[in-house]
């Protein structure tokens, strides 16, 4: 944005002046790899007793990527459908006043509170053939549980909360002062929105996005019980992992988890570097 | 803020010491899914048995789930004292991969180390609208099966282990046309399920599907539970001899000293009163008298994984391991 | 907040930044949908289904001795996997916000990490770290040391899954906030302990406080890494969640049920918790919001 300019130039390569930074970060980086990184080591160690040859042919096997696909795939569009209404939600939320608000409020921390289990088993009742959606959705020709939609709906409500919940503290914070600065300027609400309001909300967006995605693609509890599990077409990724434990195989669970690992990583890692360039031309 | 966590966590030290002094001796049988109930029944009558023979006080802790899953439990450190599990296969893996007891264990107690055992069965709809009465009747076209998934269930794998037995030892069948039924049955199975349970709850509760291969103390159970307004048991012409067997955990018990009660606790299993409570709980017991006089366990040919199979550790091999026929069956384009 | 502040008079004109009413409706609209379908509609199959037998025998599910002891199990977990990652949480957002250096996206994405792993592999990597195949296995079994299948490891694996959430609400905020008021307050002579508790804290109270919700509603909540380390030891080291799955298996849909919306109730709790700090500080939220 044209602001940059306007920014002392040094502001992002200056020492800072506040003390704490070796504490904090000593802490954070200790933290951080007793709890994640060693554990996550001993993940990443485990294929290599396949070799590279070993380790490419079990995920390369045509069920292994058609299970790395809809994974994927649901979690995407999961993550499309919760970004769009999350962010209605989030607004709705932060700007007006409505009944029930509250209620509506407590309500989106659902899917967390919920554990997974049980959240597949009232998804699975609600959508089955016989069940209050699922059997209007029937008579429209329109198959849910038990099927690769069935994933998509598991999926969209287990990152529910992310994209709320990242917006709306940002929302809230968002000062309207710019807003009024473009109406007064003549721009129309939605010109106010599309140029003021959305860049600002953007990373916040993104982010909810990124962690709904990332969450969706390796949920297991929720979607076990609507998914079907039919090889090659309902069968999503984790429960290969699980499959792959039973046969005692665990380099080969290990595989798997890794390629998962490795891609969302490179998609969060994408997708921060974005957000902190676009926060440093801010 | 770390001085509650450090209190808290000392409060759970604490607790959980306490929780392990309550009782004189305890015992972990670690067993798969649709024990549930026979095990609490077995569990009381043994403590009481117990302690009017010894004074001691015995508490028998479970741990349940998928066969495969506790069997890797126990392998990864969980401290069974016993292990009943669904097929002789997952205590081998425990023998061979967690070097916690001996390769023989199955000769050391009666009958392969089963107390009981049980076969599979249909379960239908009520009043059969479908009229399924044997394994060729599961292919007709339109009917849905629900079963679980053999990679992650023992019941599922003794299902189709049996299919494959009624297809291969029917006349003029063989290996080639075993495998084409097998196929062909699967392409009937809209959701598999992790677990027997999950099967189970997938046809009564949501709906799903015409017949349910299913245990037949499962289906039994299901029966008392979903109500016998909703469903049928259907026996087919054959079936197979499942054999959950049971076992001590050598290196366990030595180290908790509790090898005389888990002996004691999995003799009981073949005692009269255990085997009453077995055939109450709907598994066919190995007495032939105690069997007699429950005549709901329907007498039926029932073949034996190691004649027709040449026992577990060549089924799971040929079978569901990986690249095995169950995976041939969904190969791509193979919808 | 500043939005009741303009929201309050309905019969006022609309303000420069009210969306049109119609705009506002539909947009009402849209999310109720939404929140309807994805969440009230599970939520109250939860509790329908727990009150089919009624009121009483919902209750008796969640006296009985497992499910107690289920209860006590998750609290404790929660309770000392949700504190430490509060320091964690503020420490990391504090260095991520305040202070520029090298690889920062980088220790981003390694702090979200554990969002992007197979709750069934966050249980796993334990398993290969301290199972008796694993690393340390066979060394504790010697010294007689639990951590899988016992309580360390559930508080481990929960500690796991709910590592980013703290962090996670804090850096865009304070990020967003900047550290000039940190500066103002250094450069008066406050040291820099006071500084965060004085400046920084006040500012982002509210979004730690929904971290902190959410990371314990996800602790409690959280199934599929705890199941891998549990061992499901009825009574002993089934947590709330798993406790769940016991009942379901066991034909028992209604106490499974019951104590479902145990866990749903806390969600709500919590939530409502929120709600009154925030109406009863109102005007405290009003002055942070002025400047």
């Amino acid at each position: 944005m044209s602001f940059a300019g306007v920014l002392p130039a040094t502001r992002w390569r200056a020492r800072s002046a506040l003390p704490g930074l070796g504490l904090s970060l000593g802490f954070t980086v200790f933290y951080l790899s007793a709890v994640v990184l060693i554990p996550l080591a001993a993940l990443v160690i485990r294929p290599w007793e396949l070799g590279w040859s070993g380790f490419v042919a079990e995920v390369t096997q045509p069920r292994v990527l058609a299970a790395l696909r809809l994974s994927f795939g649901a979690a995407a569009i999961g993550a499309v459908v919760n970004t769009f209404f999350g962010l209605i939600v989030a607004w709705a939320l932060v700007r007006y006043r409505f009944p029930l608000k509250r209620l509506v409020d407590a309500l989106v921390d659902l899917p967390f509170a919920l554990p997974t289990a049980v959240a597949g088993i009232a998804l699975s009742a609600l959508y089955a053939p016989n069940g209050w959606l699922g059997a209007p959705l029937m008579s429209l020709g329109i198959k849910a549980a038990y099927t690769p939609l069935g994933v998509v709906i598991a999926l969209t409500f287990i990152g529910l909360p992310f994209v709320v919940r990242t917006l709306q503290p940002v929302l809230t914070d968002l000062s309207r002062d710019h807003e009024e600065a473009a109406a007064t300027l003549g721009a129309t609400r939605f010109q106010a929105f599309r140029r003021v309001v959305f860049p600002a909300l953007l990373p916040a967006l993104v982010t909810g996005a990124a962690l709904a995605f990332a969450r969706g693609v390796g949920e297991y509890g929720s979607v076990i019980f609507i998914a079907g599990n039919l090889p090659m077409r309902s069968e999503i990724a984790p429960l290969l992992i699980i499959i792959k434990l039973e046969e005692f195989d665990y380099a080969g669970a290990a595989s798997i988890g890794v390629v998962m690992l490795a891609a969302s990583f490179v998609m969060l890692f994408a997708l921060n570097g974005l957000q902190s360039f676009t926060a440093s031309r801010r | 803020m770390r001085n509650t966590s450090r209190y808290l966590l000392a409060a759970a030290l604490l607790l959980s010491t306490g929780a392990t002094c309550a009782a004189d001796i305890s015992l972990l049988n670690v067993s798969y899914d649709p024990t549930r109930e026979l095990y609490k029944a077995v569990n009381s009558a043994f403590a009481a048995q117990w302690k009017a023979k010894t004074g001691e006080n015995v508490t028998i802790n479970m741990s349940h789930g998928g066969s495969g899953k506790q069997a890797r439990a126990v392998i990864d450190g969980l401290d069974a004292d016993v292990v009943t599990l669904a097929l002789a296969y997952d205590i081998d893996s425990i023998s061979q991969i967690g070097k916690l007891m001996p390769g023989d264990w199955q000769k050391r107690l009666p009958n392969k180390s089963t107390p009981y055992t049980s076969t599979i069965v249909f379960v239908v709809r009520k009043g059969n609208p479908w009229k399924i009465h044997d394994w060729s009747d599961l292919i007709k076209p339109g009917i849905q099966i629900v079963v679980p998934n053999p990679k992650t269930s023992g019941g599922a794998r003794w299902a189709y282990l049996a299919a494959w037995a009624y297809a291969e030892k029917k006349p003029g069948g063989s290996a080639e046309k075993a495998k084409a039924f097998i196929a062909e049955l699967y392409k009937h199975v809209p959701v598999l399920d992790t677990g027997a349970r999950g099967s189970t709850t997938t046809f009564a509760e949501r709906g799903i599907g015409d017949v349910l291969i299913s245990w037949e103390n499962e289906a039994y159970l299901a029966l008392d539970e979903m109500g016998r307004d909703k469903i049928d048991i259907v026996y087919p012409s054959v079936s197979i001899l499942a054999e959950p067997p049971v076992a001590v955990v050598d290196k366990n018990v030595d180290r908790h000293k509790s090898r005389k009660v888990a002996d004691a606790y999995l003799q009981f299993l073949y005692s009269k009163e255990g085997q009453e409570l077995e055939a109450r709980n709907h598994y066919r017991p190995r007495d032939p008298q105690i069997l007699a006089a429950h005549p709901e366990f329907k007498k039926l040919p029932l073949y034996d994984v190691d004649d027709l199979f040449g026992g577990w550790q060549k089924a799971q091999k040929t079978h569901f391991a990986d690249g095995g026929v169950f995976d041939q069956i969904y190969k791509p384009g193979g919808k | 907040m500043s939005t009741n502040l303009t929201d309050r008079g309905s019969t006022r004109p609309r303000g420069a930044t009210d969306d049109h009413p119609l705009a506002r409706t539909i947009l009402i609209a849209l999310g109720a949908c939404f929140i309807v379908l994805f969440l009230v509609l599970p939520l109250v199959t939860v509790f329908a289904q727990a009150l089919k037998n009624g009121v009483a025998a919902a209750m008796d599910s969640i006296v009985e001795p497992d499910a107690l002891s289920a209860i006590k199990l998750t609290v404790i977990a929660a309770g000392i996997a949700v504190p430490l990652n509060v320091a964690f949480g503020l420490s990391a957002s504090w260095a991520i916000s305040k202070f520029d250096f090298r690889g920062k996206s980088f220790l981003i994405t390694l702090i979200d990490l554990p969002f992007s792993v197979s709750p069934v592999v966050s249980g796993l990597v334990y398993v290969l770290i301290f199972g008796m195949q694993g690393w340390f296995g066979p060394y504790l079994r010697e010294h007689d040391i639990k951590i899988i299948f016992a309580l360390p490891g559930i508080v481990l694996a929960t500690m796991f899954v709910t590592f980013p959430f703290v962090a996670r609400e804090l850096i865009p905020l304070m990020t967003d906030q900047g550290r000039d008021e940190e500066e103002a307050a250094t450069s008066l002579g406050a040291s820099g302990w006071k500084t965060f508790r004085r400046v920084t804290l006040p500012n982002v109270k509210w979004a730690l406080l929904y971290g902190v919700l959410l990371c314990n509603a996800r602790a409690m909540g959280e199934f599929g890494a705890v199941s891998v380390v549990s061992g499901h030891i009825r009574g002993q080291t089934n947590t709330m969640p798993l406790h769940i799955e016991v009942l379901y298996n066991d034909y028992q849909f209604v106490a499974a049920f019951a104590v479902a919306s145990l866990l749903a109730l806390l969600a709500l709790v919590t939530l409502a918790v929120k709600s009154f700090l925030e109406w009863h500080y109102a005007d405290e939220i009003a002055a942070i919001h002025k400047h």
